[in-house]
């Protein structure tokens, strides 16, 4: 029980730091960029108190595309961090493995056929976005299990089918892309590196009910992880049934990615860097260590977009490019460690 | 191989000169045919009888005349030279590596040719095309490098699967520092042809430096080819048998880097052909790689030229990138290979 009581204490640190740091990266992205609010300036519009032009950019551009970094971040940290406890697998990434491509090409396909371009997406595509993200999702990962089955599923035959899989979609996304106007692809391809430029409230209601949902939902799961973490055979000894918990919990890890890939595009990476970078704090105890993931997910996400809004400023990148570099670099130092 | 049960005893190494002359000039009679297949077909009709004018009395009045000798034959004789290239390229390098998932597009090597693209476009906008390629070979170097580096600072060495983690990887990085780079230079659309892959605006000075880049690289892998042969039996064996591995692997490396960036300066990331081509050359004439590396470069040209002819079909009369089109043929077996190969790795 000692120990227990440790691990809380340290967790509770752990994420009292990241917390911190995560108001500090809010605070400075609003202090950085073509309106520039200081941090008191701030505080003063939260409460009602700004001139009408701080509030005007505060309320409808910071704000959302703020909440919206930090939703998704920790929804593709979780993503992750559970893909790799129930695979048995350090490098499973929603990203690598096909499912946010999936994703992805779903959207396009639905862009493609019911919408006439890009720029004016109804509000109630924003909402059905997700559910059709998720449907791609769903069959990118139905695809990668199905083809990397053969008497059982090994890691590595997973992540070389999870890169097959990844590549077709890919293709496909670039086939049906070029069948949209000039404007539209443009628009496409910088929405499928990952982009959270263009975001309002709708957006942060389209994906709010699916983070509230799922990612507690995975954190009552934290023992069932726990257990399938140790390997099916002792998972079933001590009376788990493998299979069906496996299931589940491989639903709400691709849930969670295709609802992030739906507003956010695909943004790679996230998913495989802080379950490892949390591991290494924490310890591998899901209950501790899935609510410091999706803080550093979160946390990555919004100092990557910071940096992309302003090192090349006026032009911005993509966040899903600058998260693409930091985690890339990571994981290749993981390749080289290996 | 008649034999059902000797598929059960330990197969001999074999080769099959006979099987590897037929693909070799029945290959070669094909890629003529599909050559003036890809010719005759697009977007405006031009029947036989123009082409044929077009070649023996042409008339510089004529548009017909004009797109056959102007756009489509250098086109058809490009996707053919880029095909064996690749083809060829990824030969060496599964046969150098022992690696079943060794090629262009998965070692990162069709990415660093991208990325220096990209900043050659920012850098000097009006480059030639050969200072382009030149770029090209730099960024193939580039890509090789970091992808053999990881693989040696790695504890276990780079076995199959890391490779093609460690080829994911740069990828990545690579293509979106190119992204960030097209983004802020305003030079996005310029680099997304490199990314989406193809020959449609090939022009005959493409085909004039592709051609010598591509016959020195044949001479030099077919000069190879038996070195590359017994290399192939280990390290050891090869160091055993009194060769010069890490001359021969040098020497190699330099012919991949020669092969694909020429291909990718011009076509931009074809992917796949260089990991599907060698399998299936290997699995048809056997072991030595005097008949592979030929028979090999033939079948890819037959691949890239199929496949460009392809993808104007497919949706006339817009095109589909033939890298598209390439990845779509190429995916499943790679899908086939994965799981073949799962068990070792």
């Amino acid at each position: 029980m000692k120990t227990r009581t440790v691990g809380t204490k340290r967790m509770l640190i752990v994420a009292s730091i990241l917390i911190t740091v995560i108001i500090g990266t809010f605070l400075l992205n609003l202090n950085l960029g073509v309106v520039s609010i200081s941090p008191i300036n701030v505080l003063k519009t939260l409460f009602g108190q700004g001139s009408e032009q701080e509030s005007m950019v505060l309320f409808h551009f910071r704000l959302p595309r703020i909440v919206i970094a930090i939703l998704i971040g920790a929804a593709m940290a979780i993503s992750g961090a559970i893909l790799q406890s129930v695979t048995h697998n350090e490098l499973a990434d929603p990203g690598i493995i096909g499912i946010n491509a999936g994703a992805g090409f779903a959207v396009v396909l639905y862009i493609y056929l019911f919408q006439n371009n890009m720029a004016e997406v109804s509000s109630l595509s924003v909402f059905l976005l997700p559910l059709t993200a998720l449907s791609g999702a769903l069959v990118a990962a139905l695809l990668v299990y199905l083809i990397s089955w053969k008497n059982g599923i090994t890691p590595i035959r997973l992540i070389l089918v999870g890169i097959g899989i990844n590549s077709a979609f890919a293709a496909l996304i670039i086939m049906f892309q070029l069948k949209m106007d000039p404007n539209d692809f443009t628009r496409a391809t910088v929405w499928l590196s990952g982009d959270i430029s263009g975001i309002d409230w709708t957006y942060v209601l389209a994906l709010l009910p699916w983070v509230l949902i799922l990612i507690p939902l995975a954190m009552y799961q934290s023992n069932v992880l726990n257990t399938l973490q140790l390997g099916d055979d002792i998972a079933k000894g001590l009376g788990t049934n493998v299979e069906r918990h496996r299931l589940f919990l491989l639903l709400i890890a691709v849930a969670l990615a295709g609802a992030s890939v739906a507003v956010g595009g695909g943004i790679a990476f996230v998913g495989l860097v802080t379950p490892h970078l949390s591991k290494k704090l924490i310890g591998p105890n899901h209950i501790l260590f899935l609510p410091i993931t999706a803080l550093m997910g979160a946390l990555l996400l919004l100092v990557s977009d910071t940096i992309g809004r302003n090192i090349l400023a006026p032009s911005e990148i993509p966040v899903g490019l600058v998260v693409s570099l930091v985690g890339g670099s990571y994981f290749i130092y993981l390749l080289m460690k290996s | 191989m008649a034999n059902p049960t000797s598929e059960h005893l330990h197969t001999k190494p074999t080769s099959r000169p006979i099987i590897a002359t037929v693909i070799l000039f029945g290959g070669l009679a094909v890629l003529v045919l599909s050559i003036g297949l890809s010719i005759l077909y697009g977007a405006a009709d031009i029947d036989f009888i123009t082409i044929w004018h077009s070649l023996t009395q042409f008339d510089p009045s004529s548009t017909s005349h004009q797109i056959i000798r102007g756009l489509r034959i250098p086109r058809a004789l490009a996707a053919a030279l880029i095909g064996a290239g690749l083809a060829m390229s990824g030969t060496l390098m599964q046969g150098m590596t022992r690696n079943p998932l060794a090629s262009p597009s998965i070692m990162g090597v069709t990415a660093g040719s991208s990325f220096m693209m990209a900043i050659a476009l920012v850098v000097m906008p009006q480059a030639s095309n050969f200072i382009m390629m030149l770029w090209a070979f730099v960024g193939a170097g580039i890509g090789v490098v970091i992808v053999f580096g990881i693989g040696s600072i790695s504890k276990t060495g780079l076995t199959p699967v890391k490779l093609a983690l460690a080829g994911t990887a740069v990828t990545a990085l690579l293509s979106s520092l190119s992204n960030a780079i097209a983004i802020h230079f305003n030079v996005a659309k310029d680099i997304s042809f490199w990314y989406a892959g193809g020959v449609s605006s090939v022009q005959w000075m493409h085909v004039q430096i592709l051609a010598p880049v591509l016959l020195i690289g044949f001479v030099i892998a077919l000069l190879l080819a038996n070195s590359i042969t017994v290399l192939n039996l280990g390290d050891d064996v090869a160091k055993g048998l009194g060769q010069r591995t890490f001359f021969v692997k040098f020497t190699g490396t330099l012919v991949v880097l020669l092969l694909t960036g020429a291909a990718v300066s011009v076509a931009g990331t074809i992917g796949f052909i260089g990991l599907v081509i060698p399998h299936i050359t290997r699995f048809l004439v056997g072991v030595d790689y005097r008949w592979i590396v030929p028979c090999s470069a033939v079948l890819g040209a037959l691949l890239l030229v199929i496949a460009d002819t392809a993808s104007r079909m497919i949706n006339p009369p817009f095109e589909t990138p033939v890298g598209t089109v390439t990845a779509l043929v190429g995916v499943p077996f790679f899908l086939y290979l994965a799981r073949r190969e799962g068990r070792g790795m």
